[in-house]
């Protein structure tokens, strides 16, 4: 009784709601942090090194499979919820008044969830997928000026270096061109002639973000959807933050005045701090 | 009272013959409605009009017309008992309403409550989660302790009996965009969760008031706050986290 | 008739644990083959239900309301009266048992009534472990207050909702037993009328209100538990749906029904605002303890009042008649309700009424002093000795608010006033019925079979019910007295077996009720119930009410005889039969209403004397307090049903024997 009720009840469904959304919480609170290395001037290589670390660390792995599972879960209980509680009213009012009695994000978590939903596919299609799969994704390089001339190097993990001219961008090219070196695997530089693995480059995540938000073509639209896309994000926060403690059954008047205090904060800064990367990268980063 | 005053007023009803019948709004004039007559009494008027024109007066629910039975429901201008906060249906006066107001009047609306009738609906439902666990086991011989054996906290009692004023009318649902029963629930639940006589079988109830609530076809709660504004009875949203605490505690036994 | 009340032998205090313990028994294994049917689950109904089922009966239950939860005891307001002795002010079993008999101006049966005080701290041990939550003090003990007409603190109570609580413990307990399929449950189902089989109870014809459907029911024995009649008023602060119709379907069968003009008017109600009203609305007698009631000492300043030239809170301290403190200075404004009602009646008829309706029947109820004082003694406790007026206003207001706060609103949200500001309006309305079916000792009428509690019966408050004591009594003939006496009855049918519903008597009763039904709704009048309901009302008020005398009663007599003919001319009741038909209810209801009405004045006529409810002006001394003609009256009246003509209906009267207590006049000075 009590184990499948801990599944399939109405009760069970609002605890996994709350749950992997408090989670989600933690999550971006993680995932903000990471982000606003972006504000900060010429830090281009230790936010790589930072995306670098979130997507080898096999703690961060577990925790970035259990996010996605939260996503998951979050979004699919939500449908069967909306679902069933659609399905709870077959015939409804000719007149309502829902204003005088709850908040508009209350009233539309679904709506927001599901916005929220296609944005969150769409960010890791632009980022996420590059990230993991991109077979031509850039590596992290910086322009040196040697006896004045400009030279591109590649910065590889191991603090070496590596000149752009001498990698080829696959094996085949090198075989044409005589590069020395060629790319493997999307990151690891590999001694033509040996074949042996001589260093390995970051993925640069940065030029990635930078080049979305500032694309001539697409750069504005971007921001611009990514802003309301945070201002969705915030609608949804401020009833669930709050919401997910009254789910799993906290709620005293000592303590609910204070978390619901926390929440809208949380429901207004985490968003608005997210929203002000792109708009920095668009219109103030040169 | 001296205040009063007469207005005329436009209605729209839902009348439904039955309950396999198809309803529809229907629009009625209605005129010198006293400003101190209950909303009800500005129902009789209507049904003594109708009856007098040889037209089926409306089916209403309603019974102690003084905010205790539950009986009345209603869903006026879009909010369950009414424009007025803390108000039953028969205790929501027409002084709160003026002159040419065109006023909505529908049924509660929920999978779980079927229209019986024009503005009737069948809450049966409510007594089956009450029958599945809201009670304390004890047989009726009177052959209990004495009253004062077990001494409760005035605040626990308080507690308790705040959420036992629950009049079961059902706005809380009727108001609930998701059709949610857990206010009323909540409620019952924590009425006995709050008392050392009903802390015995706290588990069982928990587990099977909520199977039984899910079994009636009520929507799930989404925390949006709505029964807690229209419940007349002023039950607290702090008794549906007590019984989600309940049940978590429940479940994980 | 013969009137056998069945009361037992021996000492008062003796009496009905020795009849207990001789009472005959059904074995377990025999109770699943016996059906009862219980009508009504309010306290009295509910509890008995509950009881019974759990004892392993087959028992069904019928409610006209959606659930049984919404029986009107759940009204109740005040508390809950109980000889626990818990605040030791020197209650007992006694003491409860002597202040009952005194209130209901002995008229009530000794031996009931000892009874009821005797279960009464059970019942509270009862309800606390069921989960009812009653009002505690700081040390988590039981909270008590005291009720009019009593000087002991005794009344348990859930802030002003008492009866809510009772009955939600009673709900939930007849909830456990439906749950377990002990009780089946019939809601939106009326009675309509009893099945005799060989002169005993046998079953019911019940109407399905839904469907239209009419059903029989069978069963070894019927429970009535309706409630009181106080709806023949029109106006009352019953339900609308309350009705006699179960207690007088039964009275056509057979039983008798005692002391029908014994009405409690409840003296603290919110006047009538106009033609439309539909119900009246109670403000707890618990108000009587802060309130001070009064009428501006000179007409002229009545009549402005009530032209809106004059504020009441305008009118100096010298210029207010306290007329309860006046009258009755050892009890104040806590005299039992029938005196207060007259009191407040006397005051209104003499010019001094201020509310601005028809009737200008209003007087009211001050809580001004009450906020000065309370507010002076929590500025105290605080530890300020020296607070300002504004201070004490406030700290008063809030002990109030803490106090009645649920009743204040109620208040104002009926009048539109602020009874923290003004003082609140009230004038005295139809409360309660102390008269209803007879009943012997064990509860069961003069039809065999056939029992009545609660409120539909009449035996335990005489002339005069106080305040707290209804709720103790439905709860106490359920749980506490129906179980033995109905297992008594039942114990001498065992052997008898399911009872048919083919039999002639149940088709006989279908038919009757078929034929009433399809005759309402072919009638093709012009009337709707409510025109008859209201008439009558106002026959019954201005003429069987507070005060009554012999021409008024005479009067009322043949009126209600003639709106009988008319009603059934030319009442127009629409709809069908085979459906949720609210009009066809209140005009089956009507019916017996009017009835009743008709044996009312004609028990208010009979009884020549002044006593509790019952006030005849030719019957009071010079002060105009009622005389009791104990020589001739100490009897209760119980009228035989002798068909159509309500006045061929025959007096039959079972004498009051008082052997503990000595009559006594009763003063409240």
């Amino acid at each position: 009784m009590a184990k499948s009720a801990l599944l399939k009840s109405s009760i069970a469904k609002k605890y996994w709601m709350a749950f992997t959304g408090l989670f989600l919480c933690l999550f971006l609170a993680g995932h903000l942090a990471g982000n606003l290395q972006l504000l900060v001037p010429n830090n281009a290589l230790n936010f790589n090194k930072y995306a670098l670390f979130m997507t080898t660390n096999p703690a961060v792995k577990i925790l970035s499979y259990v996010t996605y599972l939260s996503i998951l879960f979050h979004a699919v209980d939500g449908f069967l919820l909306t679902y069933q509680n659609i399905k709870a009213r077959p015939v409804g009012y000719a007149k309502s008044n829902p204003s005088a009695n709850s908040s508009f994000s209350s009233r539309n978590m679904a709506v927001l969830g599901t916005l929220i939903l296609v944005f969150i596919v769409t960010h890791m299609v632009n980022f996420w997928a590059k990230m993991h799969f991109d077979q031509n994704i850039p590596l992290q390089t910086i322009t040196v000026e040697v006896m004045g001339q400009k030279q591109e190097l590649y910065l590889m993990t191991n603090d070496g270096y590596m000149a752009t001219s001498q990698v080829a961008k696959t094996k085949e090219e090198a075989a044409k061109s005589g590069a020395q070196v060629y790319i493997k695997n999307r990151t690891e530089f590999y001694n033509t002639q040996a074949d042996v693995k001589v260093g390995e480059g970051y993925k640069d995540l940065y030029k990635i973000t930078v080049a979305f938000f500032k694309d001539p073509k697409y750069g504005l639209i971007a921001t611009i959807l990514y802003v309301v896309a945070m201002g969705v994000l915030a609608f949804h926060l401020l009833h669930g933050f709050q919401s997910a403690f009254q789910s799993i059954g906290l709620n005293s008047s000592t303590w609910i005045p204070k978390i619901k205090l926390f929440g809208k904060l949380f429901a207004i800064i985490v968003p608005i701090l997210f929203a002000i990367i792109p708009v920095y990268i668009h219109f103030i980063l040169k | 009272m001296s205040s009063a005053k007469n207005i005329n007023i436009n209605l729209k009803i839902w009348r439904q013959k039955n309950a396999k019948a198809k309803g529809s709004m229907e629009t009625y004039k209605l005129d010198n409605v006293s400003t101190a007559s209950s909303f009800l009494e500005m129902l009789d008027q209507l049904n003594e009009q109708l009856i007098n024109d040889k037209k089926e007066p409306v089916a209403f629910d309603h019974d102690c017309r003084e905010g205790i039975c539950g009986m009345c429901s209603l869903y006026i201008n879009g909010r369950a008992h009414g424009p007025d906060t803390g108000t039953t249906t028969c205790q929501l006066h027409m002084r709160k309403f003026n002159d040419g107001d065109t006023i909505f009047i529908e049924p509660w609306r929920s999978k779980a409550f079927p229209v019986v009738k024009d503005l009737v609906v069948d809450r049966s439902a409510f007594d089956r989660i009450q029958q599945a666990g809201g009670f304390v086991s004890v047989n009726t011989s009177g052959r209990t302790m004495d009253a004062n054996a077990i001494p409760i906290p005035k605040e626990d009692a308080d507690k308790s009996f705040m959420a036992a004023a629950c009049i079961g009318c059902g706005a809380c649902v009727a108001t609930c965009k998701n059709g949610s029963a857990m206010l009323f629930v909540g409620a019952k639940v924590s009425q006995y969760a709050l008392l050392p006589q009903g802390k015995v079988e706290a588990t069982q109830r928990v587990l099977n008031m909520v199977r039984q609530m899910d079994e009636e076809g009520f929507g799930n709660c989404t925390n949006t706050g709505a029964c807690e504004v229209e419940c007349p009875k002023g039950i607290s949203l702090e008794n549906i986290a007590r019984m989600n605490r309940e049940y978590l505690k429940a479940s994980l036994k | 008739m013969k009137l056998d009340s069945k009361i037992p032998e021996g000492h008062i205090s003796k009496k009905w644990t020795d009849y207990k313990d001789h009472l005959k028994l059904v074995a377990p294994n025999n109770r699943p083959k016996i059906d009862i049917i219980v009508v009504g689950t309010g306290l009295a109904g509910a509890s008995a239900a509950a009881s019974l089922g759990e004892m392993g009966y087959n028992v069904k239950a019928f409610c006209y309301q959606d659930s049984p939860r919404r029986a009107h005891s759940i009204a109740a307001q005040g508390g809950i009266n109980a000889a626990k002795n818990y605040q030791n002010d020197g209650d007992s079993i006694y003491r409860l048992f002597y202040d009952t008999i005194k209130g209901g101006d002995y008229r009530a049966r000794e031996a009931n009534v000892h009874r009821l005080a005797e279960v009464s701290g059970n019942i509270i041990d009862q309800c606390v472990a069921q989960g009812v939550p009653f009002a505690r003090e700081y040390g988590g003990l039981l909270d008590n207050r005291s009720f009019g007409g009593t000087q002991v603190q005794r009344t348990f109570y859930a802030a002003g909702q008492t009866g809510q609580q009772l009955l939600l413990g009673a709900y939930s307990a007849l909830s456990r037993q439906i749950g377990l399929g002990r009780v089946k449950m019939f809601n939106r189902h009326e009675m309509l009328d009893l099945v005799k089989v060989d002169g005993k109870a046998r079953g019911i014809i019940a109407r399905n209100l839904v469907t239209g459907e009419l059903e029989r029911h069978s069963a070894h024995a019927v429970v009535i538990a309706t409630g009181g009649y106080g709806n023949v008023y029109f106006l009352s602060t019953n339900a609308m749906g309350s009705n006699v119709t179960a207690g007088w379907k039964i009275h056509k069968k057979g039983a008798l029904f005692a002391n029908p003009c014994f009405v409690q008017i409840h003296p603290t109600c919110i006047p009538v605002h106009g033609v439309n009203q539909s119900k009246l609305t109670l403000m707890s007698e618990s108000l009587r303890n802060s309130g001070r009631i009064w009428v501006p000492k000179k007409k002229e300043d009545a009549e402005a009042i009530r032209e809106g030239k004059l504020k009441p809170t305008q009118l100096a301290e010298e210029d207010r008649d306290y007329f309860l403190e006046r009258r009755y200075p050892a009890f104040g404004n806590l005299v039992p309700r029938d005196v207060a009602s007259r009191a407040a009646k006397e005051r209104c008829d003499a010019g001094h009424g201020i509310e601005a309706n028809d009737t200008n029947e209003g007087v009211y109820l001050d809580f001004s002093t009450e906020i000065q004082n309370k507010g002076r003694q929590a500025a105290y406790a605080k530890g300020n000795h020296n607070p300002s007026a504004a201070e004490v206003t406030k700290l008063g207001k809030q002990w109030l608010e803490e106090k009645y706060g649920n009743l204040f609103t109620m208040y104002q949200k009926i009048t539109d006033e602020n009874p923290y500001e003004t003082p609140m309006k009230i004038y005295p309305a139809v409360h309660y019925t102390m008269g209803g079916v007879w009943v012997d000792y064990n509860l069961q009428s003069t039809i065999p079979g056939c029992f009545v509690a609660g409120e539909a019966n009449f035996s335990d408050h005489g002339a005069n019910r106080l305040g707290a004591s209804a709720l103790m009594q439905g709860l106490a003939d359920g749980y506490f007295v129906l179980p033995y006496t109905v297992s008594n009855y039942l114990a001498d049918e065992i052997r008898t077996g399911k009872i048919s519903t083919e039999s002639q008597e149940f088709i006989d009763a279908e038919n009757n009720v078929k034929n009433t039904i399809d005759k309402f709704l072919n009638n093709n009048g012009t009337k709707s119930v409510d025109h008859f309901h209201k008439r009558l009302g106002l026959i019954m008020w201005n003429k069987v009410g507070m005060a009554r005398n012999e021409q008024g009663l005479k009067q009322a007599i043949e009126e209600i005889a003639a709106l009988k003919e008319e009603f059934y001319k030319d009442v127009r009741v629409p709809g069908s039969s085979d459906e949720l038909n609210p009009e066809l209810e209140k005009a089956l209801r009507v019916a017996d209403f009017i009835d009743l009405g008709q044996l009312m004045a004609m028990d208010a006529l009979q009884r020549n004397e002044s006593c509790g409810g019952h006030f005849r002006e030719e019957y009071q001394d010079s002060e105009g307090e009622t005389l009791r003609d104990d020589e001739n009256f100490s009897f209760v009246s119980a009228w035989e049903y002798m068909g159509y003509d309500i006045s061929k209906e025959i007096l039959n009267k079972e004498e009051l024997k008082y052997e503990f207590i000595k009559i006594a006049a009763r003063n409240y000075k």
